[in-house]
């Protein structure tokens, strides 16, 4: 059998692979996606370093003077040069608080859609893999589940539990609820999707080679079938993400998301939302723009990763 | 009693059926006004006796539908059967529970179709073949474990230096080869090959026949080996056993099933083979559709298609009878020396 | 005039890591009532030219030069509306899969009317008549019955049966037929060559047959052509091919078989594997697997040789020509 064997190039390192991979090349084909890359890496960097780039610190009262109340921003007549966004109603500078609530509606949005991912994946790849009566008890679940929409959950317990502690509890544990009650809400999605990537899988021979083998399950769950599932996990996630935030800015506007004192952006909305038809449009449209843009850009890139990782589309 | 002794796996009685109903609530149907629970059920395998020997290749050929993957994949334990037994040198092996069923993992092993899905994509291939060594022998070192991947890659004929691409970057061929790569990786006695060869091209066929081949000589292997292909079996087997809607036909050493077919659709299915004869295929023409194993016909599953079927057919189920040639075979046609 | 003429034919795909050519120096012709095989291993372009030959290629591939002349006139030279006018009315094709060609959610009789109403101004009453007469030409039980059924209730031989009545429908002059019996049943493909034969003779259609199948092709064909690496390398009449091949891959294919070596014995394999598209080594594309690989083989593309019926591709049956030639001739001058 020696004659079977050809000399080969060394195998390629994992970086050269991405590189060859369709991935990366129509992610240079398009403009689109390499835009919506850049929008999002900025915003996460800005977030990211917000103590260090912002101006001043809006959590800190000392630096807060409620005097410099809606400043408008520096190309409006009446500005301060220190505040080149202005400030809000309670004197807090705009662009300094719009950094630390890109950062705040950021880490919810991941946190809430990892705590999905975790939820949603382990019940849909048990259901996916058991089948049977574990599958039909954890999907019917899930559709009970939906059938609830995120936002009325959210508002109940939110609500809830602000009566039953008092607001001030309330306020500390802000982020933690509603990172817990967004990711709750909303397993069902990722559930539903990998128990579907599943179910294609298990029909694979691979995995029937790893029962021959004599694997466990879980570790054919974990190691052979979820890591072929990763492209629509990867797909939903960004989707996801997207989804959380505007959840969250939609329930801080309601009043039960971040108190006013760590603001996020819907948070920030809100709060300017008084104040806009006495002039101060500023405090809600630019941190608006900022969560539009924000959402629109992961949704973009949600839209192109889906078309390439779809097979379908480029296999055919 | 010589027999008994040799052969290595035992399939008795065998049935496995599928629901194809779907769950409890499609399963409820009106009828007449009334509510009643309705099941459908695909018979894929019918009281089927087979024993495979020690040393040999048993080739269970038949066409799509026969149920000759599911006996390989009961056999394996992929699948539980809804009657019958299995047994592996004497012990019976169907029933296991999933620890107890481990020492016989190590032992029968299992060659796929499809080369193209039996490896897993995300996993290189040094990863997929270090897995089964691994799991089987825990307290093995890495060298060990290093070493006797490089053997089995060796001895399959695939350069140890490629252990660390994935699957796509190989050929079809190159893939099964990797796949028995797999299955050898724990030294087992017992290979379960399903349709090994079917999605290669011909010139590749060979070399994986050949390799298998090799393998059986160097290693003693015992292969259940399923194809529709008869031309390779005639190459193959040991011994043929003919399948049809579940139920097996003719059973028979490889030589006298080729030289003289006693089963009326093992005689179909041999004339059917393509030859390279020019001029027109002179096939037996086999009247009516194929049945499917959903409606079972009654008596002999053959009797719809079969041009010497008489009205026992129809009623009785044939049992195998044994042959001048030293094989078996389930006709009434053949019991009562009508043709 | 031939019914088919290929001439030069070129195939190339464009490819991001680069334009590939898939198919080269294609030539042959095809006559009424001829049948004629194609063989090779997957990647060797066979069914890419069944789709050419019908300008079908979709992107990336595309037709990038040669002829293809059906009755004289230029296929890869005509426009989208006078192609349809020829596909499926004067040539129509075969899949392996006959759900290909099958629509799921229309009956057959809904299918089969479309068709001929599209071609052919007739009434539906006729459309039906007609079809109910090809369905009984492939030999369907009650086609009064069967034509209002849909495609996922009948067997996959009943389906390659239809596929084969919609192929029949416009009584075309040519049938390209990929892999028709691939999918099926050792009996059930019996049969369904059977009736092609049958059908093809009886209504002087012509037949062009992909295959993979050895057995098939001579059974079924009086020409075939060998095909590897997107290139023809053996072509002539079958039976030359099959009793006296020349090229050593046709050699190789036939060996292969199981039939061929004697039981138990190993067989004779052809080692390595066919070239991907982007890969083909310079020279005879076969030449790493070739046996009788000489220094020719790997620098310069092997011509056409004739042997006997037979056109092949090879430095070293060129060679062997040539010294028969000058061994006859040293007999003459004797």
């Amino acid at each position: 059998m020696s004659e079977q064997i050809q000399p080969l190039d060394a195998p390629p390192s994992a970086w050269q692979r991405f590189l060859d991979s369709h991935l990366w090349h129509s992610f240079t084909k398009d403009r689109v996606a390499q835009f919506s890359l850049l929008i999002f890496a900025a915003y996460a960097i800005m977030a990211l370093l917000a103590p260090l780039i912002a101006p001043y610190n809006p959590y800190d009262p000392a630096q807060i003077d409620i005097l410099n109340a809606e400043m408008p921003p520096s190309w409006e007549a009446g500005s301060d040069p220190a505040f080149w966004l202005g400030t809000d109603a309670q004197g807090r500078d705009l662009w300094s608080t719009i950094l630390y609530g890109t950062r705040v509606s950021l880490t919810i949005g991941l946190c809430a859609v990892v705590l999905q991912a975790l939820i949603g994946i382990v019940i849909g790849l048990l259901a996916g893999y058991r089948g049977g009566r574990i599958d039909s008890l954890l999907m019917r679940f899930a559709d009970v589940q939906l059938s609830f929409s995120t936002m009325m959950v959210a508002i109940v317990v939110l609500a809830v539990f602000q009566a039953t502690f008092g607001t001030e509890l309330y306020q500390e544990l802000a982020m933690v609820m509603l990172i817990l009650v967004i990711g709750i809400a909303e397993w069902p999605q990722y559930a539903r999707t990998i128990r579907a990537s599943v179910l294609a899988e298990k029909k694979k021979e691979y995995v029937d080679a790893a029962r021959v083998i004599g694997l466990k399950a879980p570790r054919i769950m974990f190691r052979h079938i979820l890591p072929n599932t990763l492209s629509p996990i990867l797909v939903i996630s960004t989707v996801q993400v997207a989804n959380a935030i505007i959840a969250e800015a939609s329930l801080s506007f309601l009043g039960l998301g971040m108190p006013v004192s760590e603001p996020s952006l819907g948070s920030l909305i809100s709060s300017g939302f008084e104040y806009i038809f006495s002039g101060s449009w500023w405090i809600t449209v630019i941190p608006g723009a900022v969560l539009i843009s924000l959402v629109l850009v992961m949704n973009l890139l949600g839209d192109w990763l889906r078309d390439v990782l779809n097979p379908k589309l480029y296999k055919g | 009693m010589n027999a008994q002794a040799k052969s290595l796996v035992q399939i008795r009685d065998l049935y496995k059926r599928f629901s194809i109903s779907g769950d409890f609530l499609d399963q409820l149907k009106f009828r007449g006004g009334k509510l009643v629970r309705e099941q459908q059920h695909v018979h894929a395998i019918n009281g089927v006796n087979l024993d495979v020997q020690r040393g040999e290749a048993l080739c269970v050929v038949g066409e799509s539908g026969c149920g000759k993957s599911t006996i390989a994949r009961t056999v394996m334990g992929l699948l539980k059967p809804s009657a019958g037994s299995i047994s592996y040198g004497g012990e019976r092996i169907d029933h296991l529970s999933d620890r107890q069923i481990l020492p016989y993992r190590r032992k029968m092993q299992m060659i796929f179709q499809n080369p193209y899905a039996s490896l897993n994509p995300r996993m290189t291939i040094a990863q997929t073949l270090e897995e089964p060594v691994r799991f089987h022998n825990p307290k093995a070192s890495a060298t060990e474990v290093r070493d006797k991947v490089h053997e089995v890659m060796q001895s399959v004929g695939i350069d140890p230096s490629w252990g660390k691409r994935f699957s796509h970057e190989f050929s079809g061929g190159q893939r099964q080869r990797i796949s028995i790569a797999r299955a050898l990786a724990v030294d087992p006695e017992f290979i379960v090959a399903d349709e090994p060869i079917s999605a290669l091209d011909v010139s590749i066929q060979a070399q994986v026949l050949n390799l298998m081949m090799d393998a059986q000589e160097s290693r003693n292997l015992t292969y259940l080996f399923i194809t529709h292909d008869l031309s390779v079996v005639e190459h193959f087997g040991t011994r043929v056993a003919v399948m049809y809607l579940g139920s097996l036909c003719e059973l028979a050493p490889t030589k006298a099933l080729f030289a003289t077919p006693r089963h009326p659709y093992s005689q179909a299915l041999l004339s059917a083979i393509p030859r390279l004869e020019d001029g027109r295929p002179a096939h037996i023409r086999l009247q009516g559709e194929v049945s499917t194993p959903v409606n079972l016909p009654s008596g002999c599953v053959f009797h719809g298609r079969c041009p010497h079927a008489n009205e026992r057919c129809s009623r009785e189920i044939p049992t195998l009878i044994a042959t001048s040639e030293g094989g078996q075979v389930a006709c009434h046609a053949v019991q009562e020396g009508r043709f | 005039m031939a019914l088919l003429e290929v001439n030069n034919l070129e195939v190339r795909f464009g490819l991001r890591s680069g334009e590939v050519t898939a198919l080269r120096d294609i030539n042959f012709s095809l006559e009424r009532g001829e049948r004629l095989g194609v063989v090779g291993e997957s990647g060797a372009g066979k069914s890419v030219l069944g789709f050419s030959i019908l300008n079908l290629l979709s992107k990336p591939g595309y037709i990038a030069g040669g002829e293809i002349l059906f009755e004289g006139q230029n296929l890869a030279a005509m426009s989208p509306k006078q192609l349809r006018s020829i596909r499926g009315n004067r040539i129509s094709m075969i899949f392996q899969d006959p759900m290909m060609t099958l629509n799921p959610v229309l009956t057959i009789g809904q299918q089969m009317v479309e068709c001929l109403l599209a071609h052919r101004r007739i009434s539906r009453t006729d459309a039906r008549r007609i079809a109910v007469q090809k369905l009984k030409q492939v030999q369907i039980p009650s086609p009064e019955t069967r034509i209002d059924q849909y495609p996922h209730e009948l067997s996959g031989g009943m389906r390659q049966r239809i596929v084969i009545a919609i192929g029949l429908l416009m009584d075309p002059d040519i049938i390209i037929a990929d892999e028709p019996t691939t999918a099926l049943d050792v009996t059930i493909q019996a049969e369904i060559m059977d009736l092609m034969l049958d059908l093809c003779e009886r209504n002087s259609v012509a037949l062009m047959l992909i295959t993979h199948d050895l057995g098939i092709v001579s059974q079924m064909t009086r020409q075939a052509m060998v095909m590897y690496a997107g290139r023809i390398i053996e072509q002539g009449p079958t039976k030359e091919i099959i009793n006296d091949a020349q090229h050593p891959y046709t050699q190789g294919l036939m060996n292969a078989l199981p039939q061929m070596a004697l039981p138990g014995q190993r067989l004779n394999q052809i080692r390595g594997s066919m070239p991907p598209l982007q890969n083909i080594p310079t020279g005879c594309a076969f030449n790493p697997r070739c046996d009788y690989v000489m220094d020719a083989c790997r620098h310069e593309l092997p011509g056409f040789t004739r042997s006997g019926g037979c056109r092949v591709a090879c430095h070293m049956v060129a060679q062997m020509k040539l010294e028969e030639e000058a061994a006859a001739r040293a007999l003459e001058v004797n």
